[in-house]
C-alpha cells in the first residue's frame, strides 16, 4: 500500500482520539479489517481449510470415482458402477483380509488397553528413576513402524529366532514354532507387535488422565476401607472413562486402518492369509496397478470408521452437553 | 498415601515393572546386539551348541560400514529430516492459526468446520493413498520431496490444530483484553501476546507432527521410486532386501539410526510432550 487511501487517514484519526494511547492505536485499513472476528477467522482458517480440502476431501471424491470405474495404470476406463464392490465381496481372499481386519483390530485393542492401564496405574506411583522408565516405555510408540517391525521380524526368524531359542531353552518347545509362516501364528504375531508398539500411547494418555485426577479421592475410599480394585472400579475408572473413550476409538481407527506392521511383518502371506484390508489394497490397487478396484477395497473400511466416528462425536456432544 | 507391605509392593509393582521394561525394551536390544554382529555369529541356527544369542564376543562396525559404503543410507536420512521439517513447519502455521481462529474467535460455522477438521484427522491414509497417488501423478510430483511435503499436512494440520486450539482454550481471556485496551490490535494481540504463551504447546504439536512425518510410510512407499529419494523407512524396506535375501545386520543398524533421531528428539521433550497429551486430555 504505497499510496495513502482516501478517507482512510480520516477514520484512523477518528479512531485515534477515541482511544487513549495515539501512538498504538494508529491501525492501518489491514488491520482494522482484522478487527472483525469473522473476517479475520476466514484468513486464519484458509491455509488449513484449502490444504485439507485439496488433499483429503478432492483425493477422497476422487476416490468413490475410482472405485466405480475400471481404470487401471495407463489406462482411462469406464465407469462401471458397483462392479468392483461386488467383484470384491465374491473374492475369497478379500473376506479373509475383511475378517483379518476385524480380528487383528479387536483382539489388538483389547490387549493395548488391558496392558496400557495396568502400566499407566503402575507408572503412576512413585519410584526412583520414573521420568526415565516413562520415557523408555515411550520408545516404541517413538520409533518408526517399519523399522520396529524389522527388529521383530528378525527374532520371528524361522531358522535364527531368538524367540525359539529362549522358549527352547525354557523348555516350553521341542522344535522350533512357524511363527510366521503359518498363518494363524502370523496373524497373533502381528497382534502381538502391534500391541507391543500401541500399548505406550494408551499408558502414556491414560496416565495423563490419571494425574487429572486428585489423590485425595483415592485415599478418602481407602479410608472408608476400599480395597485396591474396589477402588479401581468405583473411583478411578469412572473419572477415567472419557480419556478411554477417546484413545479406544483413536487407536480402533488407526488399527483398522493399519498397513505398515503386515507390510513388513508378513507382507500378508503366507498364502494372503494374513492380509489386511489395507494391505490387500496395495497389492491390488498399487503393486498390480487396478487402481479402480485397489479403491474399492480400500473404501470397504469407510463405514467401519465412519460409525467408529459418529458414535465419539455422540459421545462426546453427550459429556459437553452434561 | 496409601500404606502396603514390602512384599505387596513386589508383586504388585516392582516384578510387572520389570517385566514391563523388559518387554518393551528387548527389541530395541536385539537390534543393536544384531547390528554389532559379525555375519559369521550372525546366521548360526537358533540351536546351534556354541550359541551365545544375547552378547557377541567379536562386535564389529562392518554393517554400519557397508550401510554407508554401499546404500545411499546418508541420502535417506537427509530426505526423512527435510521432508519431515517442511511438512512440519507447514501444519503448524495453518494449525496455529486455524487453533487460534477455532479457539478464541466467535464466528459462524465455528463448530462446523471445528467438526470437520477433527473428521479429516480420523481419514487414514491407507483409504487416500490409491486416489492421491493418481493426483500426485496428475501434478507431476510423483518422486520429488513435494509430493509428500505437501500431503503429510493432512494428517497434521488437523491434530496440530486440535492441540493447539485446547491450548488456546485454557489461556483466560483477561490477557488479550488487557492487550486490546492498552491499544493492541486484536491481530497484534494474537501474535505479541498469546502466541508466545502458546509456546510449550506449538513445541509439542510440532514434536509430535516431526515423528508422524518421520514414521510415515504409505505415502513415501506409493509416491517415490528412485532410491536416492527415499525416505529411511522406506529405503530400508526397499534396498536392504534383494528378492528373499534380507541383510539382517545392515537392516538392524539402518534402523537403529533412523530409530535415533527421533527417539533423542522425544528424551529432550518427553516432559512437553506428556504435558500437551494432559493439555489435549482436559481441553
Amino acid at each position: 500500500m504505497k499510496k495513502p487511501i482516501a478517507g482512510g487517514s480520516g477514520s484512523a484519526a477518528g479512531i485515534a482520539a477515541a482511544l487513549p494511547h495515539a501512538e498504538a492505536s494508529r491501525p492501518g485499513r489491514m488491520t482494522r479489517w482484522l478487527e472483525s472476528e469473522r473476517l479475520l477467522a476466514t484468513l486464519l482458517l484458509a491455509p488449513a481449510v484449502l490444504l485439507l480440502g485439496l488433499f483429503i476431501a478432492y483425493p477422497f471424491v476422487m476416490g468413490v470415482w475410482l472405485s466405480m470405474s475400471n481404470v487401471s495404470v495407463g489406462n482411462p476406463g469406464e465407469f462401471v458402477w458397483f462392479r468392483n464392490f461386488i467383484k470384491a465381496w465374491n473374492d475369497s481372499i478379500f473376506r479373509t483380509a475383511f475378517g483379518n481386519t476385524v480380528f487383528y483390530t479387536f483382539w489388538a485393542t483389547i490387549f493395548k488397553l488391558a496392558l496400557g492401564m495396568w502400566l499407566a496405574l503402575l507408572l503412576n506411583r512413585h519410584f526412583r528413576g520414573k521420568r526415565i522408565v516413562r520415557a523408555g516405555m515411550l520408545l516404541p510408540f517413538i520409533v518408526p513402524t517399519v523399522l520396529s517391525t524389522f527388529a521383530w521380524r528378525w527374532m520371528f526368524d524361522p531358522t535364527f529366532s531368538v524367540l525359539n531359542w529362549m522358549l527352547y531353552q525354557g523348555g516350553f518347545i521341542t522344535t522350533k514354532l512357524p511363527f510366521l509362516s503359518d498363518g494363524t501364528y502370523g496373524m497373533w504375531c502381528a497382534i502381538v507387535v502391534n500391541t507391543w508398539r500401541g500399548m505406550p500411547f494408551f499408558a502414556i494418555t491414560l496416565l495423563a488422565g490419571l494425574q487429572t485426577i486428585s489423590p485425595d479421592l483415592q485415599e478418602a475410599a481407602s479410608l472408608d476401607g476400599a480395597n485396591g480394585w474396589y477402588r479401581f472400579w468405583h473411583v478411578t475408572w469412572p473419572l477415567l472413562k472419557p480419556v478411554t473413550v477417546v484413545v479406544v476409538v483413536f487407536s480402533i481407527i488407526q488399527t483398522f486402518s493399519d498397513f505398515q506392521l503386515i507390510y513388513v511383518l508378513t507382507g500378508g502371506g503366507p498364502a494372503n492369509a494374513t492380509h489386511l484390508l489395507a494391505t490387500y489394497a496395495y497389492q491390488i490397487g498399487i503393486a498390480t496397478g487396478l487402481l479402480g478396484e485397489g479403491a474399492a477395497i480400500s473404501l470397504f473400511m469407510l463405514p467401519v470408521l465412519f460409525i467408529v466416528v459418529w458414535l465419539q462425536l455422540r459421545y462426546l456432544r453427550r459429556l459437553e452437553g452434561a | 498415601m496409601v500404606i502396603e507391605r514390602r512384599w505387596k509392593r513386589w508383586v504388585y509393582f516392582y516384578i510387572p515393572l520389570t517385566v514391563f521394561v523388559i518387554g518393551t525394551l528387548f527389541p530395541f536390544y536385539w537390534m543393536l546386539i544384531t547390528a554389532i554382529r559379525p555375519d559369521s555369529e550372525l546366521y548360526r541356527s537358533w540351536r546351534a551348541v556354541n550359541n551365545a544369542p544375547f552378547w557377541t564376543l567379536h562386535p564389529t562396525l562392518e554393517h554400519f560400514q557397508d550401510l554407508f559404503a554401499k546404500t545411499t543410507f546418508p541420502r535417506w536420512l537427509w530426505n526423512t529430516f527435510f521432508i519431515a521439517c517442511a511438512s512440519t513447519a507447514i501444519s503448524l502455521f495453518c494449525g496455529l492459526l486455524a487453533g487460534y481462529a477455532l479457539g478464541r474467535l466467535k464466528f459462524p460455522l465455528a463448530g462446523t468446520i471445528g467438526t470437520s477438521i477433527f473428521v479429516t484427522y480420523l481419514v487414514p491414509p491407507t483409504l487416500l493413498f490409491i486416489p492421491l497417488a493418481n493426483i500426485i501423478r496428475a501434478f507431476q510430483l510423483g518422486d520429488t520431496p513435494w509430493a509428500l511435503i505437501l500431503t503429510y499436512p493432512t494428517f497434521l494440520i488437523p491434530f496440530c490444530t486440535w492441540l493447539l486450539m485446547g491450548y488456546f482454550k485454557t489461556i483466560p481471556k483477561e490477557l488479550e483484553e488487557c492487550a486490546r485496551i492498552d491499544g493492541a490490535t486484536r491481530f497484534g494481540a494474537m501474535i505479541r501476546i498469546i502466541f508466545p504463551i502458546a509456546v510449550p504447546g506449538i513445541l509439542s504439536a510440532g514434536i509430535f507432527a516431526f515423528t508422524l512425518s518421520w514414521n510415515e510410510f504409505i505415502y513415501a512407499l506409493v509416491f517415490l521410486s528412485s532410491p536416492e529419494k527415499k525416505t529411511v523407512p522406506v529405503g530400508v524396506v526397499s534396498e536392504l532386501i534383494r528378492g528373499d535375501i534380507y541383510f539382517w545386520g545392515q537392516l538392524m543398524a539402518g534402523a537403529l539410526l533412523g530409530s535415533i533421531p527421533v527417539a533423542v528428539v522425544y528424551s529432550f521433550f518427553v516432559e512437553y510432550y506428556v504435558t500437551g497429551l494432559t493439555g489435549s486430555v482436559k481441553g
